[in-house]
C-alpha cells in the first residue's frame, strides 16, 4: 500500500515547510515534512509543543500564521492544496477537511449558541440551506456526539456545557459537514482523564462509522496509540522518526521517541496489548524514515 | 479622566512579570533569578526606549521644562522681568491694553510678549507656572502612587475582609463623579494652601485605578513559587509583600505612574483654568489660559504660548508612557 | 434579573447617599456661612439668625442632612407660620444668587447639555469606531501609525486650548462658522446648529482617540482568539468572520465605557460649556463655583452622581443582553 498513485491517497503531504521571517533571518517551524494518510486511515503526529506539530494541521489548512510562508506539497485526493487561492482554500476548510482544537472553551465563540455556531459551519458549505434545516442538522450532529437532550441544548451557549461536552460540540460541528479528514489538535489535553477517555472513544467510534480520515495531533503517545495505526514522530519542526504504531512501541530508533515513550505512565501494559495486535498486517509507511 | 479609562483598557494586557527561572530550579534561587532577570529587563527597556525617537523627544521635553521650573528665578533674572511685574510701556492704553508690537509684543525685552491689561511678562510667568504644573502633578503622582500601591499592596496579598473594605472604597471613589466634586470641595475650601490641597483632592480620587491593577496582580504573584518559598522559610506578610512581591510590579508602576502624569497635568491646568485652582497672583499656565479667553480674537499669542507649553508636557508624558508601555509588554512576552 | 437589577439599584441608592453626605459635610464643615452671604449689604443680626431659621441652618449638621435628603424624596417647607415656602418633591433647595430652585434651574439647562453630549457622542463613537477599525486592519502600516500618532496628539490637547484654538481659526481667521449668538432652535436652526458644531467637536476629540485606542486593542486582541481561528478552519467568509466573530466580541467592552461616558457628559461639560458661553448644567455649575452659590454646586454634584450610578446600572443591563455569559450568571 505504497503512495505512488496520488489520487488513492487522501491526504498526500510532501516536503512541507512553514518558515518565518524573523528579525534574525528566516526560521523553519515545519521542515520538509512529508506525511501519507489512506482513505479512513489514522495517523498520529506526536512531539513536544514547539516541536511544530500543530503548525503543521494549521499548514495543511492553509491557516498558517500571516508572518509565515508555506511551500511544498499538501494533496487532497490528489488536488493541491499548496497554491490554491483564498477562496478556493476556504471552500476545503469545515467542508473537505474539518478541525478539532485544543481547548474547546476558547475555540467556541461566546457569544453564540453552539447550535448557531454548528449552523454557520455547515451552511458556509450548503448553500441555499435554510437556517431551520441547518437547525436541524446542528441538532443530529449533537446527538450524534451522544449529548442528551440535543434539541434542548443547541440554544445553549458553550460557558453553559461541561468542558468534555464542549470537545464535543467542537466534534459535532466538524462533522456536520460529513468531512473527508478530520484534524484532531490536542483534543483531550484540556480535558479530564476520564474525559479524555470519552473523547477518544468518540472519534474512534466516529471513525469507524463515517469513515473519515483522522490526523491526530498530541504530544502523549498513549493517546494515539488507542486510535492510529501510524505514527509521525516530529521535534523541531522534522520528522525524526515514522512507523506503524507497534513497531514505534517496540522498537523506537530515534532517541528522542525512546524519552517520549519513558514519559508514558501507562507503557507496559500498552505494549502489552500492543504486542497482541502486532502480527496483523498492517504496513509500514511507505516514506522515507 | 479619560485617558485613564484607556490606559487601564490597556494596562489589563500588563498581565504576567517575568517568568524565567521558575521552573525545575530549586525554589529559593528562583526568587533570584526573577529578580536578576527584572534588573537586566530595566536595561534593556532603556536601551530599547533609547532608539525610540518619539520617546526620546518627549523625554527631552520634560527634562527641559523640569530644568527651566528648577532655574526659574535664574532665567527672570537673565530676561529682566519678574512675573508680578507690571510694564505699562508695553501696553497701550488708547487699544484697552493691547500690547504693544506683533505677535503680543514678542521682542528682545519681553521674549514671549506681555498680557495684554497688565503688561506682565509672559515668559516669566511661563517659567514660573512650569513650577507649578510639575510640582503639583509630580507631588500628585507620587502621592498617588504611593496610596495606591501600598492599598493594593494589602489588598490583594491579605485579601478577606481587608481586600473587601478596600475593594469597595475603590468602587465608590471610581463612581464619585470626581472632577465635580473636586471642584466644589476646592471652591467651598479657602484659598490659603491651594497647591496642597490640590495634590490632595486629586490623590484621593487617583490612587484607585492604580490599587486595582496592583491588586490584581499582587494576587497572582501570591500563589508563585517564590513567594510560596519565602513563606515557607518563615518570612512575615510585610516582608513578602516588600521584598517578594513589590519588585515584581517596578514596571507595572513605573508604567501607571508615568501615564497618570498627564491627566494630573491636565487635571491641574484645568481646575486653574476654572477657577479654582492655584490662586492668583501666582502663575499656572491653566490660569493663563482663562485669562486669554477674552482676547483671544485680538491677541492670539496670549492662549498660544501657554496652551502649546501644556500640550507638549501631556503629550510628552503620554508618549514616554504609551512607549514604556510597549516596551515593557513586549518584554513580558506579550 | 429583577434580583440583579434591585441589588445594583439599591447599591447605587448606597452611593448617592455617599456622595450627597461628603457633598454636604464639604459645605457644612468648611464654607462660610450662607446667610452671611444671602443677606447681602443691609444686614442685621437679627435678619441672619432669621434666614437661617428659614434655611434650617441652625439645626444640627444631622438634622440639616436629614431634612435635605428627606426633600430631595418628599419635598419640604421652609421657614414657619405666615412666610413659608413649598418647595416641591425633588426640591434640592434654592440658589443664594437668583432665588430660584435648583431643580428647575437644572431641568431647564439639561436639554441643553443633552445635546452637547449627544452630538459630541455621535462624532467620538463614528470616529473612534472607523479610526480603531480601520486602525486595526491595517496593523502595521503608514495608516496605523499615523492614526496612532494622531490619537497621542488628540489626548493630549486639553480642549480649552483646542477650543480657543478652533475659535480663532474657524471663526476669527478663516471665518466658516460664524460667532456664537443665543438663539432658539425654531427661531434660526442654521445658526443654532452651528452654534454648536465647535463645542461638539471639542468634546469628540479627546473621547475619539480614546475609543480608537480603545477598539484598535479589542479588535486585535479578538482576532488572536482561538474562536476566530476556529472560524476560519470552518470555512467562514471573511466578512462574516469580521461581522459575527470579530466585531461583536470587540465593541462589546466599548458599550460599557461608552454608557458611563454619556452619563457623565450628560451632567454637564463644564469646561467647553463655560469657553463657548453654552448655557446648560455645566455652565451653571462654573458659574455657581465662581459666586459660591451652594445649593446649586450641590445639586449639580448630584445630578452628576445620579447620571454615573444610572448609566452603571444602564450599562449592566445592556450588558447583560450583549453577553450571554453575563446573562445566565446573573
Amino acid at each position: 500500500m505504497t503512495t505512488e498513485t496520488p489520487s488513492e491517497a487522501l491526504l498526500q503531504v510532501r516536503d512541507l515547510t512553514v518558515t518565518f521571517a524573523t528579525p534574525r533571518g528566516p526560521l523553519d517551524a515545519v521542515r520538509s515534512l512529508d506525511l501519507d494518510l489512506e482513505p479512513g486511515g489514522a495517523l498520529g503526529i506526536v512531539g513536544e509543543s514547539g516541536s511544530g506539530k500543530s503548525m503543521t494541521s494549521l499548514a495543511i489548512m492553509g491557516l498558517q500564521p500571516r508572518a509565515a510562508r508555506r511551500t511544498g506539497s499538501v494533496r487532497l485526493r490528489g488536488q493541491e492544496l499548496v497554491g490554491m487561492s483564498e477562496a478556493e482554500l476556504r471552500r476545503v476548510r469545515g467542508d473537505r477537511v474539518a478541525m478539532v482544537f485544543q481547548d474547546p472553551l476558547s475555540s467556541l465563540n461566546p457569544y453564540y449558541t453552539v447550535g448557531l455556531q454548528i449552523e454557520e459551519a455547515y451552511r458556509a458549505h450548503r448553500p441555499g440551506v435554510t437556517r431551520r434545516e441547518a437547525h436541524k442538522v446542528a441538532i443530529a450532529a449533537l446527538e450524534r456526539v451522544h449529548i442528551r437532550d440535543a434539541a434542548v441544548r443547541v440554544n445553549h451557549y458553550p460557558h453553559q456545557f461541561s468542558g468534555g461536552m464542549r470537545q464535543r460540540v467542537m466534534i459535532a460541528m466538524a462533522l456536520s459537514t460529513e468531512p473527508e479528514l478530520l484534524i484532531a489538535d490536542e483534543p483531550t489535553t484540556a480535558l479530564d482523564v476520564t474525559v479524555q477517555a470519552q473523547i477518544l472513544d468518540l472519534l474512534q467510534e466516529i471513525r469507524h462509522e463515517t469513515g473519515t480520515g483522522l490526523v491526530l495531533i498530541t504530544h502523549d503517545l498513549a493517546v494515539v496509540s488507542e486510535i492510529t495505526d501510524h505514527i509521525v514522530v516530529m521535534k523541531d519542526g522534522v520528522c525524526v522518526e515514522r512507523g506503524a504504531v507497534e513497531q514505534i512501541f517496540t522498537s523506537p530508533q530515534h532517541p528522542y521517541t525512546q524519552a517520549l515513550l519513558d514519559a508514558v505512565p501507562r507503557i507496559d501494559d500498552e505494549i502489552g496489548e500492543l504486542r497482541a495486535v502486532a502480527p496483523s498486517a498492517t504496513p509500514t509507511n511507505g516514506g522515507p524514515a | 479622566m479619560m485617558p485613564s479609562q484607556t490606559d487601564l483598557t490597556a494596562a489589563r494586557t500588563t498581565g504576567s512579570a517575568v517568568e524565567s527561572g521558575t521552573g525545575d530550579t530549586a525554589e529559593a534561587p528562583a526568587a533570584d533569578q526573577a529578580a536578576g532577570a527584572l534588573r537586566a529587563g530595566a536595561g534593556g527597556t532603556w536601551q530599547a526606549l533609547r532608539h525610540d525617537v518619539g520617546a526620546m523627544l518627549g523625554l527631552g521635553y520634560i527634562v527641559l521644562v523640569t530644568l527651566v521650573a528648577i532655574f526659574a528665578p535664574v532665567l527672570t533674572s537673565i530676561s529682566g522681568w519678574t512675573p508680578y511685574e507690571f510694564d505699562q510701556t508695553a501696553i497701550d492704553p488708547n487699544l484697552g491694553g493691547m500690547p504693544i508690537g506683533p505677535w503680543g509684543g514678542m521682542g528682545a525685552e519681553h521674549w514671549l510678549g506681555v498680557e495684554p491689561g497688565s503688561g506682565r511678562d509672559i515668559f516669566a510667568r511661563i517659567v514660573y507656572g512650569a513650577r507649578v504644573s510639575m510640582s503639583i502633578a509630580l507631588s500628585a503622582t507620587a502621592l498617588t502612587t504611593v496610596l495606591g500601591v501600598s492599598l493594593g499592596l494589602v489588598a490583594g496579598y491579605f485579601g478577606g475582609r481587608v481586600d473587601l473594605v478596600i475593594s469597595r472604597i475603590m468602587d465608590f471613589l471610581m463612581a464619585f463623579p470626581a472632577l465635580i466634586f473636586m471642584i466644589a470641595v476646592l471652591s467651598a475650601l479657602p484659598a490659603s494652601n491651594r497647591s496642597g490641597l490640590l495634590v490632595v483632592v486629586i490623590s484621593v480620587f487617583g490612587w484607585p485605578y492604580l490599587a486595582r491593577i496592583v491588586r490584581g496582580q499582587t494576587m497572582s504573584l501570591a500563589q508563585r513559587e517564590f513567594v510560596e518559598a519565602a513563606r515557607a522559610a518563615g518570612a512575615s506578610g510585610t516582608r513578602i509583600v516588600f521584598r517578594e512581591i513589590l519588585p515584581n510590579l517596578r514596571s507595572t508602576i513605573i508604567v501607571m505612574s508615568t501615564l497618570a502624569v498627564p491627566g494630573y497635568i491636565g487635571t491641574e491646568a484645568g481646575l486653574s483654568f476654572l477657577g479654582v485652582g492655584v490662586v492668583p497672583p501666582a502663575p499656572s499656565w491653566g490660569q493663563m489660559i482663562a485669562a486669554s479667553v477674552k482676547w483671544y480674537a485680538v491677541d492670539p499669542a496670549y492662549f498660544v504660548v501657554p496652551g502649546v507649553c501644556l500640550f507638549l508636557l501631556v503629550l510628552s508624558f503620554t508618549v514616554l508612557g504609551d512607549r514604556l508601555r510597549a516596551v515593557v509588554d513586549a518584554q513580558e512576552g506579550r | 434579573m429583577p434580583r440583579f437589577l434591585l441589588t445594583r439599584i439599591s447599591s447605587g441608592l448606597v452611593v448617592l447617599l455617599l456622595v450627597c453626605l461628603f457633598t454636604y459635610l464639604v459645605f457644612f464643615a468648611l464654607s462660610p456661612d450662607p446667610a452671611v452671604q444671602i443677606c447681602g449689604k443691609n444686614c442685621t443680626p437679627e435678619l441672619i439668625d432669621q434666614i437661617r431659621a428659614n434655611l434650617g441652618l441652625d439645626q444640627p449638621f444631622w438634622t440639616q442632612f436629614f431634612l435635605f435628603v428627606v426633600g430631595i424624596f418628599a419635598g419640604r417647607t421652609y421657614g414657619d407660620g405666615a412666610s413659608t415656602v413649598d418647595c416641591a418633591a425633588p426640591c434640592l433647595g434654592y440658589s443664594f444668587q437668583s432665588s430660584q430652585a435648583v431643580w428647575d434651574m437644572i431641568v431647564q439647562r439639561l436639554p441643553v447639555s443633552a445635546t452637547v453630549a449627544v452630538g459630541a457622542a455621535v462624532l467620538w463613537l463614528l470616529a473612534g469606531l472607523v479610526g480603531g477599525l480601520l486602525s486595526a486592519v491595517k496593523e502595521g502600516t503608514f495608516l496605523d501609525r499615523f492614526t496612532t500618532g494622531l490619537t497621542l496628539t488628540s489626548m493630549s490637547i486639553p480642549n480649552y486650548v483646542l477650543a480657543l484654538v478652533l475659535q480663532y481659526v474657524l471663526v476669527v481667521q478663516l471665518q466658516w462658522l460664524p460667532f456664537p449668538q443665543a438663539v432658539a432652535f425654531a427661531d434660526d436652526p442654521v445658526q443654532w446648529f452651528l452654534n454648536f458644531v465647535m463645542p461638539w467637536i471639542v468634546l469628540a476629540v479627546g473621547y475619539a482617540a480614546a475609543y480608537t485606542r480603545l477598539t484598535r486593542a479589542n479588535v486585535l486582541d479578538v482576532l488572536r482568539e482561538n474562536y476566530v481561528r476556529t472560524a476560519y478552519a470552518k470555512g467562514l467568509p471573511q466578512s462574516l468572520i469580521w461581522r459575527r466573530h470579530a466585531l461583536r466580541p470587540a465593541l462589546t467592552p466599548v458599550v460599557t465605557i461608552f454608557g458611563m461616558d454619556f452619563a457623565g457628559l450628560l451632567g454637564g461639560a463644564l469646561i467647553t460649556e463655560t469657553v463657548f458661553g453654552i448655557n446648560g448644567v455645566g455652565k451653571m455649575a462654573a458659574d455657581s463655583i465662581a459666586r459660591n452659590d451652594q445649593p446649586v454646586i450641590m445639586g449639580v454634584t448630584l445630578l452628576a452622581g445620579f447620571l454615573v450610578v444610572v448609566g452603571n446600572i444602564v450599562v449592566d443591563v445592556v450588558y447583560t443582553a450583549i453577553d450571554p455569559r453575563v446573562r445566565v450568571n446573573a
